[in-house]
């Protein structure tokens, strides 16, 4: 045994658990692929682009800020990509692509770089994102296609390949003369809220109504989340909170007020983006409160607030700022939700005998 | 009471599943290492004020004979581990790091195992507090690991009383199998140091809690246990860091040790299973303690096992003893949850040493060294075992405020264990930033007094 032999000092404790941030992150990517893959089933090669290029304009942007912090590897943590694919899934399929690129350079910038990169920012920056197309782009973010539509993986929807800073072509007519019955241009959320036009369950669950690209198939959404739920990587309490939440508030108005103007439990938790909001987008970590009590709150709060948007807003629907504003308050939740610690309570009971 | 028996699980809230690596150890029988050429045996090896040597260079000691006296109540006595020759009295290595001051005994060779200096008591007629000043005469320090004399525990504060012993066998730290071995092997040397402990702090009742990878201990105790004996064993769940005194009290009896108090305060008494071993077998012979069993294991060591090691043998004379496979490694004293990384081989084995961890470079699992962002999700506060939020202590940290760490997120309830660390998917050094903090926390706090 030679006398000058290397020995390591660290401090304790020498072992590790396995997931990293860059893991966990991998994991919430291989979750969004089969919903990416059913939205481009649905919606042919239009929501293929949508993705691309969003997700691509998302990656540059991070790139850019990167390169001006003079650091390398933020690229590496997969983060920037739920952020690209999340934003993609939001927007209508026929979104201008160029609107989408921008949309992604905002949600990177404003909503993530401007803040300090990963775990600083304040809001989900896929939802800055949205909310800032929302604001700027009106018409061509409440424009809708049909699914399945014939010829979907051969020609592009007329809208996304729109050049920058021009009106976009008029989709209703192309949507006509494809020649599907009954496509009136609305989601199930607008038909429901202005028609009092209830869709079926049914078609619901299976995505088969129009809406965002990802917005649709609430079964896909729900298995791909329980499946990261169950190997640890998002929080099921988040989700079940948000659930909760639309419940507590839908079922009295639905059944206690008006089951015309007040959509039922089932249709409530269906339709729109509740499901991708409250499985992916409220589960990011980086804008819950993180205490154990607090998650629950947090949860009820973007439930209720859903709803209370979808029901009494202009805006037909809700979890996009009702997730936005839970972001806000969420510091605020964790501060009056601190856990109880070991021993708080002095407690002088004897033990049973 | 038979339903709430039935839901009860004696286990705790929180804590972490770490893979235990206990298979490699845990059956081999303890055995008997051979004395070191040279034996450097620290005057401090306790918490409290260091002992007193009382031997001079070139005076000849006898294995058993007091070498170094207690300084005052909050110190334990040293004896010599075997017998020659003092060298010198020198400042040598330590685990912690700086530099303190040893004995040095050139040990004679061929000498035996034999402990001449040893006078009988009758522990039948021994008051409290003469089976307390007699833990002390033995020089008992916590073999756990933290090393806390164990005569001052047992003085128990005027102001309280004591109902019921608990003694931890729950050994939750992976790797670790000293308490194992010592309860199969020495079950009888436990239960006479459980009776001699129960007397001298007044408690009505024992519970022993042992982890359920522990069964056939659990087993072997039961068995010897008299049917007079006030002595319960209970198994509870195998969890780190059940073995932390406040984690056992809560998995063993359902009850909380107040924050900032003592366990007396809640009629508790907590003792590790090795020392009650260590007492049962000293005190009735009325010998000091010189040597003690470490788990001696690791990726890097050919022989894994559990040896009787007299203290004061290097680590360097350990390995050499064992072997070692890598050329690099890192070697730890204690666990690898909680145990210190050595940066010399001339650190000795001390009373608070219960293993020595020897790794090749990469077969730890490699602690990742790239430290991200925190991503808050919330895995820290799922793990510790305190219910803290190291989340947001770790942001605070991470801005130097260590008051507030202390006023609004109760900083020294920290038990330090580990757990917020292991699970980070950030790799955000969590505990070693609270152990900072609360130093520096205490510093201030001289400063301004």
């Amino acid at each position: 045994m030679d006398s000058n032999r290397k020995i390591e000092i660290n401090t304790s404790p020498h072992i590790h658990d396995n997931p990293s941030v860059a893991s966990i992150m991998r994991n919430v990517v291989y979750a969004l692929l089969p919903v990416c893959a059913y939205a481009v089933y649905l919606f042919g090669i239009s929501a293929l682009a949508l993705l691309l290029v969003v997700t691509g304009s998302c990656l540059l942007t991070e790139m850019l800020y990167d390169r001006l912090l003079h650091r390398s590897g933020s690229l590496g943590d997969f983060s920037t990509v739920i952020t690209g694919l999340l934003l993609a899934l939001t927007l209508p399929p026929g979104f201008p692509l160029w609107m989408g690129a921008v949309a992604g350079f905002i949600a990177i910038a404003l909503g993530k770089a401007l803040f300090g990169g990963l775990g600083c920012n304040v809001f989900n920056p896929a939802l800055v994102g949205r909310a800032f197309v929302q604001a700027a782009f009106p018409v061509a973010i409440t424009t809708w296609t049909p699914v399945r539509a014939t010829g979907r993986f051969l020609e592009f929807i007329p809208s996304s390949l729109a050049w920058p800073f021009l009106r976009p072509v008029d989709t209703t007519s192309w949507s006509q003369q494809l020649g599907i019955d009954g496509f009136t241009g609305a989601t199930p959320l607008a038909l429901q809220k202005f028609q009092h036009i209830a869709s079926s369950n049914s078609d619901l669950f299976l995505g088969l109504t129009a809406g965002s690209a990802g917005e649709t198939s609430a079964l896909l959404i729900l298995l791909c989340g329980a499946w990261l739920a169950l190997r640890k990587m998002m929080d099921w309490r988040i989700s079940a909170g948000v659930f909760a939440g639309a419940l507590l508030v839908s079922v009295p108005l639905h059944y206690g007020l008006d089951p015309q103007v007040y959509p039922g439990p089932g249709f409530v938790l269906l339709s729109g983006g509740m499901m991708l909001g409250a499985l992916f987008m409220a589960t990011d970590v980086v804008g819950s409160p993180l205490t154990p009590r607090g998650v629950w709150l947090y949860g009820l709060l973007i439930g209720a607030l859903t709803v209370i948007i979808r029901q009494f807003s202009a805006l037909n629907e809700g979890i996009m700022y009702a997730i936005l504003i839970a972001n806000a308050v969420a510091p605020l939740i964790a501060d009056v939700t601190q856990p109880r610690i070991y021993g708080a309570h002095k407690k002088r009971r004897r033990p049973a005998p | 009471m038979v339903l709430s028996a039935l839901f009860y699980k004696h286990t705790i809230r929180h804590g972490i599943h770490p893979p235990d690596n206990k298979e490699d150890t845990c059956g081999q029988p303890i055995r008997r290492f051979p004395f070191a050429p040279e034996l450097v045996v620290p005057l401090s090896q306790h918490i409290g004020a260091p002992a007193i040597a009382r031997v001079k260079a070139g005076q000849e000691v006898i294995r058993g004979e007091v070498i170094a006296h207690a300084d005052g109540f909050m110190s334990v006595p040293i004896h010599a581990p075997a017998t020659g020759v003092v060298k010198a009295i020198d400042l040598m290595p330590t685990a912690r790091g700086p530099r303190a001051p040893a004995i040095l005994i050139k040990v004679y060779p061929g000498d035996t195992q034999e402990v001449a200096h040893s006078q009988q008591l009758d522990l039948e007629h021994l008051d409290a507090g003469q089976l307390i000043q007699a833990t002390q005469d033995c020089g008992m320090a916590g073999l756990g690991g933290a090393a806390f004399p164990s005569h001052v525990k047992f003085k128990v504060p005027s102001q309280h009383t004591i109902h019921t012993l608990v003694v931890n066998g729950s050994e939750c730290e992976p790797y670790l199998t000293t308490d194992h071995r010592v309860m199969l092997e020495q079950p009888e040397r436990l239960l006479s140091g459980i009776r001699l402990v129960r007397k001298a702090v007044g408690a009505e009742r024992v519970i022993i809690g042992i982890e359920d990878n522990k069964l056939d201990a659990v087993r072997v105790i039961r068995a010897r246990l008299r049917p007079d004996d006030p002595i319960e064993v209970t198994v509870i769940e195998a969890k780190y860091p059940q073995g932390a005194e406040k984690m056992l009290v809560k998995s063993l009896l359902g009850i909380e040790i107040p924050s900032a108090g003592l366990p007396s305060e809640v009629g508790l008494m907590i003792s590790n299973t090795g020392t009650l071993a260590a007492l049962g077998e000293l005190l009735p012979i009325g010998q000091g303690l010189i040597e003690r069993v470490v788990t001696i294991t690791g990726s890097g060591v050919k022989k894994p096992g559990n040896y009787l090691i007299p203290l004061g043998t290097p680590l360097r004379f350990v390995l050499q003893q064992l072997g070692i496979k890598t050329r690099r490694e890192r070697v730890i004293l204690g666990g690898p949850m909680m145990g210190a990384a050595v940066a010399s081989l001339d650190v000795p084995i001390t009373k608070g040493t219960s293993g020595v961890l020897v790794f090749a470079k990469d077969a730890l699992g490699q602690v990742p060294h790239v430290v991200m962002p925190c991503i808050r999700c919330g895995r820290c506060l799922a793990a510790c075992p305190v219910m803290l939020n190291p989340s947001e202590l770790g942001l605070l940290a991470g801005k130097r405020q260590y008051n507030i760490m202390a006023t609004r997120y109760h900083l020294n309830d920290c038990i330090e264990c580990g757990c917020c660390s292991y699970v980070c998917p950030a790799n955000i050094p969590l505990v070693q930033y609270f152990r900072i903090a609360k130093t520096i926390n205490r510093e201030q706090a001289l400063q301004v007094a």
